[in-house]
């Protein structure tokens, strides 16, 4: 039988604001432990939260640029339970009225469009984290470090519209592509900032109802969760196919196993009594607000990679790995028009000193400066990543690196026939031997040259010339 | 003020005389520590007293008055904090062993306002743990005691003031004071430990209604922290005490008349509509008709909120910690099952219970409902009528202990001021008259929202009408 895949995946973002989302601590990463906490966030008697208008504009920019619904009145709610690393015991959470419903996302694979829905968008806050000291099991004792508590968070979740791990992969980078263009996250799957549980479930191709799902977690790279997925997805079937039924439940990924392993009770068995939290206000975001947001969404990735293939004439893979970063296809486009030449040359060398670039160590003119003195002969391919090196984190012309290092090629036919003219001059007995037959010796005469001009002159145009006079 | 002991001076009387230098802030503060220390022993009102600290802030404020300037209009006046607000570094118990050694990092929007207009803190005020209760004898620190009558309970929850059922106007109606709930969101919650977050308001008690009004002018007020607290200009509170109340038309609803009145308060809460109408008032007979299911709705809401405001309270960060637990469920479980008392523990119970999955529509979803219904009713009368007046309480003070093991006839004793809470609307007890055993009875007046400026100058004109005993004879 064959079987297909369907998949769901629930994102949850850091949002990049300066401070949490009920109160005035900074987010900021990498402080000694429960520096960035204050009575609110670590849940004193008597503290309130203040909703944060940033990380709701967020939001608001996320749920536009994915073509969601920004919904009038939304409510954020109180999920209950003991952690201690929950100093409130509740975590607030918009529930059953989310932020933003009814999106999606399209994402273009071999040529075709699919188009994955977005479910929700919603708000909540993070949790702490606990230190355990010694291994886990056997700690003595745990420490609570609260800076994360209250730093705020989107939730993303999409239909199970998802149905091979690639998609889900194309899906998730295009997701992270948008938030990171909007500037509302960084993005940083390793980091925290961007993680993704899936749901997954498989059944025999053709047949509509769903079968029995298993959550997927701890999978922190996106080739992890392509790897978490093909596994969970093999397993699913093979179970089936032994004549057994899938369990529905919680698994985590083992990387360095490569396998899912059920994640053992805690969290199974919770009743979050979720409700709306009294101390907050519904949120309502009107019209004119989502309006003037969307305003400040910029061009996104599916649509400059479409831009830069038509406009620029770059294949679309290209395309694809320039608008992997705004920053990177800005200084594409800034570079090609710096230099009016063959932009695919540009865009190659965009894409080779990619991190460089996104470093912001190079500018836009540097690579328009070697690729226009590589069309025009003035430098060799060779002088050209010699010269890009050397212009890195630098900030100095790279014409004046070329000129200082005089890694400018003879590409005057004149000054090169007189050279060759000379060469051949000085070795007779090469040129009759050449002229009877012995071609090879074409190679030693472009060494006399090189050897001649300290290898400044353009090896193209010497053999171009040698052929000439030879022939 | 000659003659007149100074535990017996108006807040007013007290703030005028320290500004026109008749006495000092110390002589005030010293004479009222000093009967601190003698009746406190009887009547265990104040859980914490800071004689030091007070003795110190009323000199900083006689040197500010010597030096031309008052910070405020409480400057110098002595006051006392519900131990529900929090005061920076000064032990705020909530009357709870598990908050029993509890010095908060901050302090309360309500403690700062009342520093700022230049008050000096006596102590903080013994109050039903967490403010659950009727007759503070829940309260981890023992119970308190009514002035009038040691062997009754002085009302509940407080202590002076926050009112999530009727803990500001009850206590006062009990003891003989005036007790004032603003509506919900005037007066900031940041930093008042949270029973019942959509019903809690924190309030003044005062000796008269201009004390009160001068208090609330002092703590209400927009605050950028409470996202409740509503952006309304703040009035003139005392003004509105001196307000005539003629044409005033004063709703009785007759839902609050019916059986459980006692006929003692049943008289004088006449009295009170008396007075109202002998100055020009007029009496309008109206109904609030869903009055019944107040009570049930309020056992609900408060203790659904109270059971996800109550977990933080688990031992890890401060307060309490039971020790010798062997994991961390334990300690939890055990800290939480040492550190709260039975109420409290029974409301978060309710509460959980309330919220749970597959209950969640038919108690607190069923409850936010009637709710509404309860709001419209108020709404709906006071298209008619510019005050509500009833009694606040169903009979004067009982006796320590004598419904503190019946939760249910205990929380009948709030049966009058629970709709407002529920409604959010503002309410004041105010003395009207005494019981044959010479225990006082208060009226309740509500009003709309916001228009506190209205209960305030009808409760003034009863005060003035009625004169009753201010203080409780002094026991033997």
């Amino acid at each position: 039988m064959e079987f297909e895949a369907v998949i769901g995946l629930e994102v949850h973002a850091q949002l990049a604001t300066e401070s949490k989302i009920f109160c005035a601590c900074s987010t900021g990463f990498g402080a000694p432990p429960n520096e960035n906490t204050c009575p609110v966030c670590t849940g004193m008697p008597g503290v309130l939260p203040v909703l944060n208008r940033k990380a709701v504009e967020f939001a608001i920019r996320t749920a536009v640029a994915t073509s969601c619904r920004v919904q009038t009145r939304s409510v954020f709610a109180r999920k209950n339970y003991f952690y201690p690393d929950l100093p409130k015991a509740y975590q607030i959470s918009q529930y059953e009225l989310p932020l933003a419903v009814s999106g999606h996302i399209d994402i273009e694979r071999n040529g075709t469009t699919r188009r994955v829905g977005i479910t929700r968008i919603h708000l909540e806050e993070d949790a702490g984290k606990l230190v355990h000291a010694g291994a886990f099991a056997g700690a003595q004792t745990s420490l609570a470090d609260l800076n994360r508590c209250s730093v705020p968070l989107m939730e993303i979740v999409s239909e199970p519209d998802i149905r091979t791990p690639e998609e889900g992969g194309a899906y998730l980078r295009r997701l992270r592509d948008i938030l990171v263009y909007l500037e509302v996250c960084d993005g940083n799957m390793e980091e925290g900032s961007f993680r993704c549980d899936a749901n997954v479930s498989v059944r025999p191709k053709g047949q509509k109802e769903f079968g029995t799902k298993a959550e997927l977690k701890n999978m922190n790279s996106f080739r992890n969760v392509e790897k978490a997925l093909e596994h969970e997805i093999r397993r699913q079937i093979e179970v089936i196919e032994d004549g057994g039924a899938v369990v529905q439940e919680t698994r985590l990924w083992d990387a360095d196993a490569g396998v899912t392993i059920p994640m053992r009770g805690k969290e199974e068995a919770h009743d979050y009594r979720y409700f709306p939290d009294p101390d907050l206000l519904p949120l309502h975001i009107d019209e004119a607000w989502v309006e003037e947001l969307r305003k400040t969404i910029p061009e996104l990735p599916g649509e400059k990679i479409a831009r830069l293939a038509s406009r620029y004439g770059v294949p679309r893979y290209d395309a694809e790995l320039l608008s992997s970063s705004r920053l990177l296809a800005d200084f594409f486009e800034a570079s090609a028009a710096a230099f009016g030449g063959n932009p695919k040359v540009t865009a190659n060398e965009c894409i080779q000193w990619k991190e460089a670039i996104v470093a912001g160590r190079l500018s836009p003119e540097t690579i328009a400066h070697v690729v226009e003195d590589r069309e025009t002969g003035t430098i060799s391919a060779t002088a050209s990543k010699t010269l890009v090196e050397a212009a890195i984190g630098t900030g100095k012309p790279v014409r004046q690196i070329r000129d200082e290092k005089g890694l400018t090629q003879i590409s005057d036919a004149g000054a090169l026939e007189a050279i060759v003219d000379k060469v051949i001059a000085g070795n007779p007995k090469e040129v009759e031997s050449y002229r009877a037959g012995k071609t090879g010796l074409l190679s030693f005469f472009v060494g006399q040259i090189m050897k001649e001009t300290r290898g400044k002159a353009n090896p193209r145009m010497v053999q171009e010339v040698l052929k000439a006079r030879l022939g | 003020m000659a003659g007149i002991p100074v535990h017996e001076w108006t807040l007013l009387d007290a703030a005028r005389a320290i500004r026109e230098r008749e006495v000092s802030s110390r002589e005030l503060t010293r004479a009222l520590l000093e009967r601190i220390d003698r009746v406190n022993p009887r009547i265990n009102a104040y859980i914490t007293v800071l004689p030091e600290q007070a003795m110190r802030d009323a000199a900083a404020c006689d040197e500010e008055i010597a030096a031309g300037g008052a910070r405020g209009p409480l400057h110098g006046v002595p006051v006392a904090l519900k131990a529900i607000f929090c005061t920076k570094g000064i032990r705020t118990t909530c009357g709870s062993r598990i908050l029993h050694d509890f010095d908060p990092p901050y302090d309360a929007t309500v403690t700062g306002k009342i520093r700022e207009a230049g008050a000096v803190l006596l102590g903080k005020q013994n109050m039903d743990e967490f403010a659950m209760g009727s007759s503070t004898e829940t309260s981890w620190f023992g119970p308190a005691r009514n002035p009038w009558a040691t062997d009754r309970i002085p009302g509940g929850s407080s202590g002076g003031g926050t009112d999530t059922g009727g803990s500001i106007r009850q206590p006062a109606s009990l003891c003989g004071v005036v007790g004032m709930k603003p509506t919900y969101g005037r007066v900031s919650r940041y930093g008042m430990v949270a029973f019942a977050s959509s019903l809690d308001q924190g309030g003044p008690i005062a000796r008269t209604v201009p004390d009160a009004a001068a208090v609330l002018g002092v703590i209400a007020g927009h605050d950028r922290r409470d996202s409740t607290s509503v952006d309304v200009p703040v009035p003139d509170y005392l003004a509105a005490t001196g307000r005539s109340v003629r044409g005033m038309r004063v709703g009785l609803p007759r839902e609050y008349f019916a059986d459980g009145l006692d006929d003692s308060v049943r008289t004088a809460v006449e009295k009170a509509l008396e007075a109202l109408v002998s100055l020009g008032a007029e009496s309008v007979e109206i109904s609030l008709p869903h009055t019944e299911y107040a009570l049930a709705t309020y056992y609900i809401i408060g203790p659904a909120e109270a059971s996800s405001n109550l977990a933080r309270y688990d031992g890890v960060r401060y307060g309490y910690r039971s020790e010798g637990a062997k994991g961390l469920i334990e300690m939890m479980s055990r800290t939480r099952g040492e550190g709260f008392g039975a109420e409290v523990k029974r409301r978060i119970m309710i509460g959980t219970y309330a919220l749970s999955a597959g209950y969640y529509e038919a108690y607190y979803g069923k409850a936010q409902k009637v709710r509404t219904l309860l709001r419209r009713d108020f709404q709906e009368a006071f298209a008619g009528v510019d005050v509500i007046l009833t009694p606040t309480a169903p009979t004067p003070a009982f006796r320590i202990g004598e419904k503190v093991d019946d939760p249910l006839t205990m929380y009948l004793s709030d049966i009058y001021t629970i709709p407002c809470n529920l409604a959010g609307i503002p309410g004041i007890s105010v003395p009207c008259g005494m019981s044959p055993d010479g225990l006082p009875i208060g009226a309740q007046l509500l009003g709309k929202h916001f228009d506190e400026e209205a209960i305030f100058a009808a409760a003034a004109a009863i005060e003035r009408e009625i004169p009753l005993p201010r203080v409780a004879p002094e026991e033997g």
